[in-house]
């Protein structure tokens, strides 16, 4: 997006939108009765017990609160500096957050005597269980690409059965047809091969339409002009189309590996000890449930965040590459 | 220079009776041609005559429906398995240049030669900084197309075909997306190019170009060819009402 020179007023220099902004949290804060929180107990000593302080103490709460909040808010708005906006903005929230957790009483002690084993077995299984799918995935997505570009009616409608197929079906339902439907017709599968079998040939399916998308986005031109020297199907794709075609399927598909990262997930069904797989099993002994979920969330949100950070990063690249 | 003949060594091109179409749309009626080696034809007429389409036709960038299209002693045809011999040995400048924006001008050219005739690597470097040299930017040779002007890509575009060894060259419009200071570089190269003796068949507007350079003008309308005549002929003494009145509308400027 490009943004215009011209910006409106910055709304929070309106003072009837603070009044309005400030009357609306009020309001909020009044509803959900904030006198227990901290901003309550805060104010203990000047209106004494909390809970026996009443309709009075719930509204000078409930206004200190919404005062806090708004003032916050302006306080920030008046940071000149946008990264420096982003970050402040992100960390109130991350503290937020957190604070939302701590607030369930968790158990560090189990968290801090799991963590290791779940970032070494979770979430290594988790990313070469993805990283060993996504690269099937993408072998698929070029065949089944071409496949359903192709004029050959057969090679079409294989591909587009095959697409239909894969995107019609949850995924979990495939984890478990693959993993229970081998040994159906006698052949029984390991549950890592099933997981990763049932993860490339979803992402596959969604990733032919990108790779598809990808190809077809480059001008004709491209190939007139190498049929135009002799060149043959084959090379003209893989000389000349796939890498022009790479900068525009490396943003969604690093999307589909993030995704995909989440998603690996639904293999835990079969007992890939995964991520998801020991943030189940570990806190059950001890019903310490919250604790390993909350830590395996915490351990998805990163990975994811790395991912990003890389994937940005070849973005700027292949970027840099075409403004050469 | 329109005195030079070379009839004698017999045609490299024929069309006969071809038609064209596109669903009901009649391109081409019944086109014939021959063009002989060593033969420059320009062929002009308005937009929509079917002048690109016709040489199209020539390396089967486009099907034709009917009547036959002989390139080289080979025939044309859907079911035909050495469409891209063929291509080889035609070489074509586009338009748009059509080159390849991921490769560096030198690849752009050593491509054909490395990929399609199987030249060492070493050779078609060679082969790639002749031509370079004789379209005049053989220091662009590392550079990227989107580097480049647009007159010095359409060179590179004249170069990478000519590293192939074609016996015939085509020009679809090839001055035509050029900004008006970039036409002459590539039209004297293209002057070069014919004194040199290459084949060419050219689609054009640039009628100087045809005057100075073309054996024979082809003008067409509304898929067919109207007339056919040695430049001097053409343009001095139309014969039909339609290339007169074409002919009056471009040259007025």
């Amino acid at each position: 997006m490009i943004q215009d020179t011209v910006t409106e007023d910055i709304i929070m220099r309106k003072p009837k939108f603070i009044a309005f902004l400030f009357t609306t949290i009020f309001i909020c804060f009044f509803i959900f009765d904030p006198s227990q929180s901290i901003v309550g107990h805060l104010l203990e000593p000047a209106l004494g017990d909390p809970e026996k302080s009443g309709f009075y103490g719930r509204c000078v709460t409930a206004s200190m609160s919404a005062v806090l909040l708004v003032l916050n808010l302006l306080a920030i708005s008046w940071i000149p500096n946008f990264r420096l906006q982003v970050i402040t903005v992100w960390l109130q929230l991350l503290i937020l957050f957190l604070s939302f957790f701590y607030s369930f009483d968790l158990s560090f002690e189990f968290i801090r005597s799991k963590i290791w084993f779940m970032v070494t077995q979770g979430i290594f299984t988790t990313l070469y269980v993805s990283a060993i799918s996504i690269v099937i995935a993408s072998f698929i997505a070029i065949i089944g690409a071409v496949a359903k570009m192709s004029s050959n009616g057969f090679a079409y409608a294989i591909a587009s059965f095959y697409t239909s197929f894969f995107r019609g079906l949850p995924l979990l339902m495939q984890v478990y047809l693959i993993y229970l439907g081998f040994p159906q017709i006698g052949y029984v599968i390991d549950a890592v091969p099933a997981g990763i079998i049932a993860l490339s040939l979803c992402y596959g399916a969604y990733m032919t339409e990108i790779f598809r998308a990808g190809i077809m986005s480059i001008d004709h031109g491209q190939w007139e002009g190498s049929r135009a020297l002799g060149f043959k199907f084959g090379l003209i794709m893989r000389k000349i189309i796939l890498p022009q075609s790479i900068p525009l399927i490396i943003p969604p598909t690093g999307n589909q590996f993030i995704a995909m990262l989440k998603d690996s997930s639904l293999v835990s069904v079969i007992g890939v000890w995964e991520l998801m797989f020991l943030a189940r099993t570990l806190g059950n002994k001890t019903f310490n449930h919250m604790e390993m979920l909350i830590t395996a969330a915490m351990l998805y949100w990163m990975m994811t965040m790395v991912l990003e950070l890389i994937q940005s990063r070849i973005e700027r690249k292949y970027k840099k590459q075409q403004s050469r | 220079m329109s005195e030079t003949k070379h009839n004698t060594k017999g045609p490299i091109i024929s069309i006969r009776q071809m038609n064209k179409y596109y669903g009901d749309f009649h391109a081409l009626t019944d086109i014939n041609l021959e063009i002989s080696i060593g033969e420059r034809m320009v062929i002009c007429g308005p937009s929509g005559s079917g002048k690109s389409t016709l040489i199209r036709c020539l390396n089967r960038l486009e099907a034709h429906q009917s009547g036959s299209v002989n390139v080289n002693g080979v025939e044309l045809h859907q079911r035909m398995k050495d469409i891209d011999k063929v291509r080889s040995e035609v070489g074509m400048v586009f338009q748009h240049f059509n080159l390849f924006p991921h490769m560096t001008v030198l690849e752009n050219c050593t491509a054909g030669p490395m990929w399609v005739n199987k030249v060492p690597p070493e050779d078609a470097h060679n082969i790639a900084m002749k031509y370079l040299e004789r379209v005049n930017i053989p220091e662009q040779a590392d550079k990227y197309p989107a580097q480049l002007s647009g007159g010095q890509q359409q060179r590179v575009a004249i170069a990478r075909s000519l590293c192939m060894h074609p016996k015939v060259m085509l020009f679809d419009e090839p001055t035509s997306a050029l900004d008006p200071e970039m036409v002459s570089e590539v039209l004297d190269t293209m002057t070069d190019l014919a004194q040199s003796g290459m084949t060419m068949i050219v689609v054009t507007h640039e009628m100087g170009f045809a005057k100075k350079v073309a054996d024979r003008v082809v003008f067409m309308d509304e898929g067919r060819i109207v007339e056919s005549n040695e430049p001097i002929a053409f343009f001095e003494n139309p014969q039909s009402d339609r290339t007169k009145k074409f002919l009056s509308q471009v040259l007025v400027h």
